[in-house]
């Protein structure tokens, strides 16, 4: 039974997730071949969405632990590029990795915290919350980050894979977000067919009956935490080197947290592909709402000229998606054909 | 998420009033003691003018009555219903542009309009458990009750925008002038808001102590298993409880919108300040909310002394933390 | 030297005494049962010595190592395992992965932690349900997840709460049977048990709880003539198993 021929291989279950990567992966590079170079700041946010969304759905889908503050590893990630290069000259990549341990530091410290008395649900995710908000204040208070002006990353004249800059309409912007989720893609789908991921999923599911049989809680909790923030951080990172600009309220903003709830939410919490479900339905749904808010039907001719249309519409699908289709749009359809 | 815990750990659980904690009593005199300790320290080697830190005080004390209104509210809801409303500081704004509708268009005096409010949004909140939250009461529903609390929140906020725009509106007062308190500036509209919100905050802890009504609610917060043996319609007394307590933010709206500027994002603020304050008056205290409500207030205020703009909001934000590291379950809350 | 020595355990909550000055000992080998009235603290002598909860005062001696207070899943891995009383499947997983959780205490891989689970699976009967959601399960199919779980981790005690509760005679015979072969394979037990039919058949020793303390302890003879237990189980449903 554990031998390790092709058609056991192929008959996992990881494997088969791998497959699918691979081959999406493949698929998707090929976006900026097909996407008219108008289309690309849709994709590039569609892709920057996912990677959040993936992020937040280990520690939040996986791992139980909602979080309603994701924005503060996004920001940590995003300034921490930010920082180290307009004040260090130190290349983006470095940058990431760096930002995305810090990310992790903070998410475990502030988890262990909260996670300490073993509190409840809803008061964890308001927690965190209050600590994305708490780092925004922070941050603008900060003369080191520039306070509230924050960093504008200065523009290169040649393009670089060293500083991660390039022309303005370079496919390259495409590829990067592609291969971080392609990497957090797998990451997840190795955690799902690990022990530590079935730790962190027993303990979701019961979190007394798995330490009653010999699971250490709290280490494997902020393990999920770890993993998530780092991968959220990263994406912050990336959105620094792509918008070249960043400040306390795109970093650390409630947006941000929104923005890593709800794809997940909408294609289905607790899945590898629900997440990036998701982020495909969410991502263009921004570039429709603006377009709408621009240049209305004669109908909604009030809407000119004002904001706001794409965040009352992830309200309004957050809340029927939760009332009429729990699992999201993926984990409903994969529901359906597992029976 | 998991929800199961042992009969034994839930009877551990502290709920609104119903579980006796001795230390009630003392607990309040305890931290009325420390706050005056702490205020006669800052008079004393604070380094600002006496004349300074009492306006700070009268100014943190009457902002900190609102703090109490809206704070209830919330308390209210999770002591009850076990929900955090994620949409309350959203809710507080619709009252806040809905009276500014009144005020403006129909030249209904606010505090008249905010007799109006009132109501308006006891029925919201009602509609809101009723019709969206009802469905998730069961254990194990944490998650979709957040997110649902979480969608409304951002409904309503950029519903909001999409109406009024994202720029400050303001109104005249319909009572203007100041009064003054121990020497300070007490705006008129502030001292206002303040009277108003004890009464009501009061009003709310008579209810739910003395009437009929208040036992029910209180007796669902207890046990709604046991609640609904006897015959009580546990799913209208959730509706009923979430109404009061966006009633509550309702009143808190009117009260305020003589003295602050709104824009639809101005509930954002109060619901993570409503929410430090819950944690440090334990959550599902009433008692705790307001005398939370207060202390926060002052921390912001006598905090602004050292600190000036947003960055008062960073001390409150320490409380917190702090609170979280030393005790958890807050001032009132069980133990842990 | 005793497999377990407890030594004047107690739990208090709020105002209410839940264990007062229990003290017991087992020894290797031994069957011991548990019996008392609903609300006696068994299901808390259990959960303060397996680590749930914290005893108030008292200690706990695990195979001569104090284990008084320490981490639930510490003492599980040192193979002092205990079962609920209300069956707490992982919801999400499968029978298999469900006892793959447990079989993880020793096996890293997947493939490995698996094979081991589906072995004992196995020998509980479960074969059928093995890759259906846990949930899914009857009640009997639910007891015998819990038993195969803390079977997994390779227990040196067991502590089973009621694990025959809810089921039918017809479903109990064969678990009894089971719990039988626990003594061959050389675990020691403990169990809490309502069915007197049960507790007379499988215990050595019997000790008898009533609000939170000691009653009386004994071989079940001795124990079921005491006149103090009757009197204590008078206006108690004395559950005479007829299987």
């Amino acid at each position: 039974m554990t031998g390790l021929s092709w058609r056991s291989v192929l008959r996992s279950p990881g494997a088969r997730q791998f497959a699918v990567l691979i081959v999406g992966t493949a698929l998707l590079a090929c976006l900026p071949y097909v996407l008219p170079v108008e289309r690309h700041a849709v994709a590039v946010r569609t892709l920057t969405f996912a990677i959040i969304a993936v992020g937040w759905n280990i520690m939040s889908g996986y791992g139980g632990m909602f979080s309603f503050g994701h924005a503060a590893f996004f920001g940590i990630g995003a300034y921490a590029d930010a920082y180290l290069l307009v004040s260090h000259g130190i290349s983006p990549w470095i940058g990431m990795l760096v930002g995305g341990g810090v990310a992790a530091g903070f998410g475990v410290a502030t988890a262990y915290l909260l996670l300490r008395y073993r509190l409840a649900g809803a008061y964890f995710a308001l927690a965190t919350f209050a600590f994305a908000q708490m780092l925004l204040l922070l941050v603008s208070n900060l003369d080191i980050l520039n306070k509230t002006l924050g960093f504008n990353i200065p523009i290169l004249r040649d393009s670089s894979w060293a500083m991660m800059q390039f022309e303005q309409n370079s496919n390259n912007y495409i590829w990067i977000p592609l291969g971080l989720l392609a990497l957090a893609l797998a990451v997840n789908i190795l955690l799902v067919h690990s022990r530590t991921g079935q730790y962190i999923m027993a303990i979701r599911d019961d979190e007394t009956a798995a330490e009653s049989l010999g699971v250490p809680v709290m280490r494997y909790r902020l393990v999920a935490v770890a993993i998530s923030s780092a991968i959220t951080a990263a994406a912050g990172a990336f959105y620094t080197q792509y918008y070249l600009y960043v400040d306390p309220n795109t970093a650390f903003g409630a947006t941000v947290s929104v923005q890593a709830i709800v794809p997940a939410v909408i294609g289905g919490i607790g899945t590898i592909w629900g997440p990036v479900v998701g982020a495909a339905v969410v991502g263009p749904l921004s570039e429709v709402t603006a377009t709408i808010l621009r240049d209305p039907p004669p109908a909604l001719s009030f809407l000119e000229g004002k904001s706001g249309l794409d965040v009352a519409t992830y309200g309004i699908l957050l809340i029927i998606i939760v009332l009429f289709l729990s699992r999201g749009i993926y984990g409903s359809l994969a529901e359906r054909f597992r029976r | 998420m998991a929800d199961k815990q042992s009969p034994t750990q839930a009877a551990v659980r502290a709920r609104i009033g119903s579980v006796p904690v001795p230390s009630g009593g003392l607990l309040t005199t305890a931290s009325a003691l420390a706050v005056l300790v702490v205020l006669a320290i800052v008079y004393a080697v604070g380094g600002q003018s006496p004349q300074l830190v009492t306006q700070a005080i009268i100014t943190g004390i009457l902002l900190g009555g609102v703090y109490a209104l809206v704070s209830v509210g919330l308390t209210l809801i999770f002591g009850v219903l076990g929900i955090v409303n994620f949409a309350h500081g959203t809710l507080l704004t619709v009252a806040m542009y809905l009276a500014y509708v009144l005020v403006t268009s129909a030249g209904i005096n606010v505090y008249l309009a905010t007799a109006i409010v009132v109501p308006v949004l006891f029925a919201l909140g009602y509609g809101i458990q009723a019709l969206l939250l009802n469905r998730l009461m069961r254990p194990g529903h944490t998650a979709g009750q957040l997110l649902v609390t979480l969608g409304l929140s951002l409904l309503l906020a950029n519903v909001l925008l999409l109406i009024f725009g994202g720029f400050e509106k303001t109104i005249e007062p319909p009572v203007s002038g100041n009064l003054r308190i121990a020497g300070a500036i007490a705006p008129a509209p502030r001292v206002i808001a303040f009277a108003g919100a004890i009464l009501i905050a009061i009003a709310l802890t008579l209810v739910l102590r003395r009437t009929r009504l208040g036992l029910t609610i209180r007796a669902v917060a207890a046990h709604a298993q046991g609640a609904q043996i006897v015959g009580v319609d546990v799913r209208r007394v959730f509706a009923l409880t979430f109404g009061l307590g966006t009633a509550a933010v309702g009143a808190a709206g009117g009260l305020i919108l003589p003295f602050l500027a709104i824009t639809p994002s101005t509930g954002e603020q109060f619901t993570i300040l409503a929410f430090v304050i819950v944690v440090l008056g334990g959550l599902g205290s009433v008692r705790g909310a307001i005398l939370g409500g207060l202390v926060v207030g002052l921390v912001q205020t006598v905090g602004g002394l050292y600190l000036p703009g947003t960055r008062a909001l960073l001390l409150v934000f320490a409380v917190f933390v702090l609170v979280l590291l030393f005790r958890p379950q807050g001032l009132f809350g069980g133990s842990s | 030297m005793s497999l377990l020595d407890v030594r004047d355990l107690s739990k208090h909550f709020a105002g209410l005494r839940a264990l007062h000055n229990v003290s017991l000992t087992v020894e290797a080998g031994e069957f011991l049962g548990i019996i008392g009235p609903n609300g006696a603290g068994k299901t808390t002598l259990f959960s303060t010595i397996s680590g749930q909860l914290r005893p108030t005062s008292g200690r706990v001696l695990f195979d001569g190592k104090d284990i008084t207070g320490a981490r639930a899943d510490r003492i599980a891995r040192a193979g002092l395992v205990r079962t609920f009383q209300l069956t707490r499947p992982f919801e999400s997983m499968t029978v298999l992965d469900n006892v793959a959780i447990a079989a993880h205490a020793y096996h890293r891989r997947r493939s490995a932690a698996r094979d081991a689970a589906a072995e004992v699976i196995a020998q509980l009967g479960l074969d059928p349900w093995r890759d259906r959601p846990a949930v899914a399960l009857p009640t009997a199919g639910l007891k015998r997840l819990e038993l195969a779980r803390a079977l997994m981790l390779r227990p040196r005690l067991l502590l089973l709460d009621e694990v025959l509760a809810g089921l039918v005679p017809t479903e109990r015979a064969p678990l009894i049977d089971l719990l039988r072969t626990l003594r061959d394979q050389g675990i020691t037990v403990v169990f809490i048990e309502h069915i007197m039919a049960a507790v007379m058949a499988l215990s050595d020793r019997v000790l008898v709880l009533h609000h939170g303390e000691v009653l009386a302890q004994g071989t079940p003879a001795e124990v079921t003539a005491n006149q103090r237990v009757v009197e204590a189980y008078l206006g108690e449903e004395f559950l005479i198993a007829d299987s």
